[in-house]
């Protein structure tokens, strides 16, 4: 009376699973089921003798069904599906039984384990009966690429994809690219300037025949599927027009709000106009009127010197914000970080004392292109004599952010080799352990400590101000002492934090974000690139922090990604989709309401709704709501999951 | 005797944030209780009410639906048509006798694996409260089984059509 011939396998995981799930009797009860013809436990089922056995006794046995109990199918579905196809079978006659991170890692009790463990397998067994062959659909890929965010590792992933042929849409938030990057003065642990280094590869998405590049812009909205997205993005307007503006700067110097807008790219040390050049290597190199300052677009009351000014009669104030929709294959998310507010951990009195400052400004006032023009100055002018580092100002701290920021350490470090380059102060580097964990990182904080400079273990605790002078304390794990340090000035290394907007990009391109706050990969260790949902990849610090080295690659690895896709030129894409049953169709057209997508129309001439198979996504929303039972949604159709239940629940 | 009593729940969870969710307690080592039985579907938008039905009628003590946050589903807006059939579910639960500590529709995203296993903790508590899930309607419950399924979703699609603009 058996149609069926399956096969279940239960993988011990080394002792993951053996450990606490006694996966032999597991297998010697479910091999008590009728149709289930062998049962058999390996230890590891996923290794090529693993997969050998199951591809064996499909085609001895003659299996036309296979079941696995093992890890979670998140991470080995796509395995095993290969192993049946190896063996002639459909993947998708494969039903999975998460009893690892399901049961035996979240299980104490190894009895309650071993009866979860086959009540998911028997489950998985009553399921895999109805399952039918699904052949996966094929798609072509468009073969362009849309990077978002303009940082070192979105220009990175942009030049590799177009250096490889390939067109890519650069999308940049700020009215330059460059991200933090370039606000940098040296970087560690070489010391090569910043600029150096990032400014010839900012040219060359200027310059890339393949890179459109697209600033002041963000994306609004992303449609469609891996190897297929529309993506729709809002470019303000800058008043400013592109062909005609030459970079000259003459609008910033007439502009009558000159020297009286803090300055973003100095971090407010210094004071810029309304129409200005963001900065001299800025790319594009074009002017930027400012539409919060300007008095002219806020008040319409202005004697518009700067229209005066310029001679290439770039200003138009009539320009409008456009939006522009691209089809590409596939998006890579490079949107950086935000560096935490200091504000917000007020005992270290940023924002009340005018000489403790945030790290990111440190590097501004040692540009030799910033604002004290590489000097390193009090608020009053002068030089100071001592100087504090405090690492870990929001990061690993219950407080604020549990993680660790990766990058201040390093960054600190130079900060004081910085602060003696270029002056005579003392320095205290007040940190809880020191984490110098990259290629010659260890060695730059060797020399460093040869410079003289004072390392106190001990988390900064508080900066006051006593009798004028600022006071850092701190415990001394070391000396076991309790220590206040005057100086005369304080550098707060803050954590990098997700960007405010994070959820809102998260949500606008369907992907997840850890409970950091970052956004999430596939896979923590072997997949840290790809995030669920084909066809988007991360890179650089919107993912986790990360220096420069580890941005540049992951930058790489995401073009990779995208390259590899255009090389294929065509995508598998799930092959999960709902069909409806004319028959049984009354044409109420609920389902139609239900589906976001779009994919239901009313087929007019038979009056019952119809699926466009191509634009469905397998959600099975509508499944779920029509009254007639008239729609099936293939691999989660009604059988499937009733059958499933049962079993789990027998 | 209900000092013994281990009720047996069945959760239903989204692949995208939900099953990751659980995978994650999982790779996270947390320990709960082993009462809930989890079948994966696509979307949370996926569960109709003849799914919870059936779980009651196969000697369930409790269901529970988990899907994305509102606002993080993978296909945009299922977990709102969930969010809206939820209410309709539960006062057709509660009609055919089945106390409300038995069923919950929470959210649980991908990073969320401790508060999954809280959930499960929480409703395992819940549900030994109330005791075993007597099929008070018997076997009428397999009878009304359909009708109630029928009910439930015209009144989400009712609710459905008042909220969208249909045809074309
Ligand atoms: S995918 Fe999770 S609720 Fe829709």
């Amino acid at each position: 009376m058996s149609d069926h011939k399956i096969g279940v396998y239960v993988c011990h995981c080394g002792s993951n699973i053996n450990g606490v799930v006694n996966c032999a009797k597991v297998t010697e009860e479910i091999g008590k089921i009728g149709e289930v013809v062998v049962a058999k436990d390996y230890k590891y089922m996923c290794s090529d003798p693993g997969q050998e056995m199951i591809k064996n006794d499909i085609k001895e046995k003659g299996l036309d069904r296979v079941v696995i109990a093992a890890c979670s199918p998140r991470m080995h579905e796509p395995t095993f599906r290969r192993a049946l196809e190896g063996a002639g079978l459909n993947g998708y006659l494969l039903e999975m039984a998460n009893i690892r991170e399901h049961v035996s890692w979240v299980t104490k009790d190894k009895e309650e384990a071993t009866k979860k463990a086959l009540s998911l397998v028997k489950g998985a067994v009553k399921r895999v009966k109805l399952h039918e062959p699904i052949e996966e659909r094929e798609v072509p890929v468009t073969n362009t690429t849309l990077v978002l965010g303009g940082g070192i590792s979105g220009i990175q992933a942009a030049l590799q994809v177009a250096e490889a042929g390939h067109k890519v849409y650069l999308i940049e938030q700020k009215q330059y690219i460059g991200g933090n990057m370039a606000k940098f003065d040296k970087t560690f642990p070489t010391l090569d300037c910043a600029a150096c280094i990032l400014t010839p590869k900012m040219v060359d998405v200027g310059q890339s025949p393949n890179i459109e590049l697209y600033t002041s812009s963000e994306v609004i909205k992303v449609d469609g599927y891996v190897g297929n997205f529309t993506v729709t993005v809002r470019e303000k307007p800058r008043y400013i027009n592109h062909d005609k503006c030459t970079g000259c700067g003459d609008c910033a110097s007439a502009c009558i709000m000159k020297n009286r807008i803090p300055h973003e790219f100095d971090e407010g040390l210094s004071k810029r106009s309304a129409a200005y050049i963001p900065f001299p290597q800025a790319v594009p190199l074009k002017a930027v009127i400012d539409d919060g300052n300007c008095l002219f677009l806020t008040r319409k009351k202005c004697t518009l010197a700067c229209v005066k000014a310029c001679g290439a009669k770039a200003i138009n104030f009539n320009q409008h914000e456009t939006i522009h929709e691209f089809k590409v294959g596939s998006i890579i998310l490079a949107t950086g970080f935000d560096l935490f507010d200091a504000k917000r951990a007020p005992q270290y009195g940023y924002g009340r004392y005018a000489n403790v400052i945030n790290g990111l400004q440190f590097e501004r006032m040692t540009n030799a292109s910033g604002p004290t023009s590489g000097h390193i100055t009090l608020a009053d002018g002068t030089e100071p004599k001592s100087v504090a580092v405090i690492h870990c100002v929001g990061s690993r701290d219950e407080n604020y952010n549990k993680y660790c920021s990766r990058v201040c350490c390093m960054s600190s470090v130079k900060f004081a080799h910085l602060v003696k380059d270029h002056c005579d102060a003392e320095v205290y580097e007040f940190y809880i352990d020191m984490r110098t964990f990259g290629k010659g990182y260890e060695e730059f904080y060797n020399r460093v400590q040869e410079e003289g400079v004072h390392f106190v273990r001990g988390k900064g605790a508080e900066v006051a101000q006593i009798d004028g002078r600022l006071v850092v304390i701190a415990e001394d794990t070391l000396l076991g002492q309790y220590r206040e340090i005057p100086v005369d000035m304080v550098i707060l290394n803050t954590a990098l934090e997700p960007r405010v907007d994070a959820e809102k990009v998260a949500q606008t391109l369907g992907i997840s974000r850890s409970g950091d706050g970052f956004f999430m990969e596939s896979h923590i260790k072997l997949d840290p690139v790809t995030t669920t949902t084909d066809g988007i990849y991360l890179a650089g610090c919107c993912q986790s922090p990360k220096d420069i080295p580890d941005s540049v690659a992951q930058g790489s690895a995401a073009a990779a990604q995208s390259l590899a896709i255009i090389a294929t030129g065509k995508v598998k894409i799930s092959p999960i989709s709902a069909s409806i049953d004319s028959e049984q169709c009354a044409g109420c057209r609920i389902c139609i309401g239900l589906c976001t997508y779009r994919a239901i129309k009313l087929n007019e001439e038979t009056l019952r709704a119809e699926i466009n198979e191509a634009v469905c996504k397998g959600c099975g929303t509508c499944a779920a709501g029509c009254p007639s039972g008239a729609i099936r949604v293939s691999h989660f159709n009604d059988d499937q999951l009733l059958a499933q239940i049962e079993g789990v629940l027998a | 005797m209900s000092d013994n009593f281990e009720p047996k729940i069945l959760g239903i969870l989204c692949n995208w944030c939900s099953y990751a969710g659980a995978d994650l307690a999982g790779t996270s080592r947390l320990k709960y209780p082993a009462n809930i039985r989890i079948v994966k579907v696509m979307c949370s938008g996926r569960v109709e009410p003849t799914l919870i039905l059936k779980a009651f009628q196969e000697g369930a003590d409790g269901v529970l639906i988990s899907g994305c946050h509102p606002g993080d589903c993978h296909y945009v807006d299922g977990n709102i048509k969930t969010l809206r059939r939820t209410p309709l579910v539960a006062r057709l639960l509660t009609q055919i006798g089945i106390e409300p500590e038995r069923f919950k529709q929470v959210w649980v995203s991908a990073s969320e694996g401790e508060k999954f296993g809280k959930i499960v903790e929480q409703m395992v508590e819940d549900i030994k409260k109330v005791g075993p899930y007597q099929k008070k309607m018997g076997d009428q419950l397999d009878v009304v089984m359909h009708e109630v399924a029928a009910s439930a979703k015209e009144a989400a699609a009712a609710e459905e059509k008042g909220g969208s603009n249909c045809g074309s």
